[in-house]
């Protein structure tokens, strides 16, 4: 499988897909914009609480093509960040005071500075997130002491598992990626990760296998908990539900599948004002593998830069940064449905 | 083409209080309270719902609970499971139905 960027795809392009969020009629709904919504509620403009995560998008480089990535990553993808942005980086987290730096991608690690970066964040004494897609770990022995690595720095691990079963996340994320997970989670167990008492954290993200919404976050919780203990022996500290945002690969899947419209009118439907007030974006600040600025990870993707001058690292100062007016479309709809969704799991119970 | 069943019908159901308000709304009330969780879990309640949907073989409530089973956090195995429990009733009460058969033909026969 190639990257929608790769096929040369229409809907690999941000402004494309926000074309045909903005355009493409909802059935039976009219169209009620997510703008309209917020004004409903008189939240909109969506304005920041201020920053305390700073997200860090190391490049679209990564060893899996899952079918609902919202990166549209890959092996395919070149686009990573250099050691120069980096340390643009460190300036502009010292600058702007985020208790969290959050490490994503594509598979961060493969940024050959990723080491670098996180010994760096480490020293500020931050609180270090990666978004880890666990077979990377397995995947080549230059990745084969991560859980070491990432034990030294008190790294929190946050990985996608889609479910306990081969069937489902092997659908979603590739053939043979729930046996490579598994193999790598008994690693992150091995060093101390997910165990009690250890200190260290590693949490699991569920996103649904299709076009459809998360379960409840805590009954899952119990399920997955259940499962990988009894079959696998394998333990994790916290479940996130994560809604599959409807851009990118997820979009093209729900366009070519012919769930487009039902899957946005239950986004629609399932508005839930509690979560709206709590989307993620309000707290965190996104960098994407060039230095420029966005919302939020989806946002990067959709090439929504963030609404102030010149919305580049180089250019980082906090108060233009808190009082700019977070730039939404209909794609967030996923993020305000049901309990809400964030890159932590649901928002509102 | 015209047929029976249009899927968009489903997401008509609430408005069947058009043509009697109080009856609907004590229905959907009740429905409402039933599949929250009690002594069983909702995810278990979507599972028996469900089943009964494939014995009832009700399209709408084959859809709609296709999708609620899937959003509860079950799978394909589990369901099919519950589906296979539906059927094992059906065919089991038809086949214990034979017992009644036999008892007539041993009254009929010499
Ligand atoms: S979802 Fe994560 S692991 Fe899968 S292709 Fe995208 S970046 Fe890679
Ligand atoms: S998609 Fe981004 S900008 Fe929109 S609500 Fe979600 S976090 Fe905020």
């Amino acid at each position: 499988m190639k990257s929608l960027e790769a096929e040369g795809q229409a809907l690999a392009k941000g402004p494309l897909q926000i074309q045909f969020l903005e355009n493409t009629p909802i059935n039976g709904y009219g169209f009620t914009s997510f703008q309209d919504k917020l004004n409903e509620i008189d939240l909109y403009p969506l304005k920041p609480t201020g920053i305390e995560i700073f997200q860090i998008n190391l490049g679209k480089m990564c060893n899996q093509v899952c079918k609902h990535c919202h990166v549209d990553a890959g092996p395919d993808r070149k686009e990573i960040m250099t050691r120069e942005t980096m340390d643009a980086c460190l300036n502009a987290i010292e600058e702007s005071g985020a208790h969290t730096v959050d490490l994503t991608g594509g598979a961060p690690e493969m940024n050959p500075d990723f080491r670098y970066l996180v010994e760096k964040l480490s020293g500020l004494g931050k609180k270090i997130i990666v978004r880890c897609n666990l077979t990377i770990i397995v995947a080549n022995p230059r990745f084969h002491d991560l859980p070491d690595f990432f034990k030294k720095h008190k790294v929190e691990v946050v990985s996608s598992l889609p479910y306990f079963t081969a069937v489902k996340t092997d659908s979603q994320r590739g053939e043979g990626v729930f046996e490579k997970s598994i193999h790598a989670l008994k690693k992150l167990n091995a060093v101390g990760y997910g165990m009690e008492q250890s200190g260290l954290i590693l949490n699991l993200v569920y996103n649904p296998s299709g076009a459809f919404l998360p379960p409840n976050e805590r009954d899952l919780k119990l399920q997955f908990q259940k499962k990988l203990r009894d079959k696998y022996g394998i333990y994790f500290n916290e479940l996130f539900t994560i809604t599959n945002l409807p851009i990118s690969r997820f979009l093209d899947y729900l366009v070519k599948s012919d769930n487009y419209e039902a899957y946005m009118e239950k986004l629609i439907e399932r508005f839930n004002p509690t979560a709206a007030h709590n989307v993620m974006c309000r707290n965190t600040i996104s960098v994407g593998w060039d230095g420029f600025l966005y919302d939020c990870d989806f946002n990067q993707m959709l090439d929504l830069k963030l609404d102030i001058p010149d919305p580049h690292l180089n250019n980082f100062r906090r108060e233009t940064f808190n009082i700019r007016n977070i730039v939404t479309n209909n794609h967030c709809f996923g993020c305000t449905a049901g309990a809400g969704s964030s890159c932590g799991g649901a928002i509102s119970g | 083409m015209k047929t029976y069943y249009n899927p968009q019908d489903l997401k008509k159901f609430g408005n069947i209080g058009e043509f009697q308000k109080g009856l609907a709304e004590k229905f959907f009330d009740y429905y409402g309270e039933t599949f929250k969780d009690g002594a069983l879990t909702a995810r278990e309640k979507s599972l028996i719902a469900l089943a009964v949907a494939h014995t009832l073989q009700c399209p709408y409530c084959i859809d709609a609970y296709t999708t609620d089973t899937l959003e509860k956090g079950c799978d394909e195995e589990q369901m099919m499971e519950a589906v296979h429990v539906a059927a094992a009733i059906r065919s089991g009460s038809t086949l214990v139905h034979g017992v009644q058969m036999m008892n007539k033909v041993k009254d009929l026969s010499m």
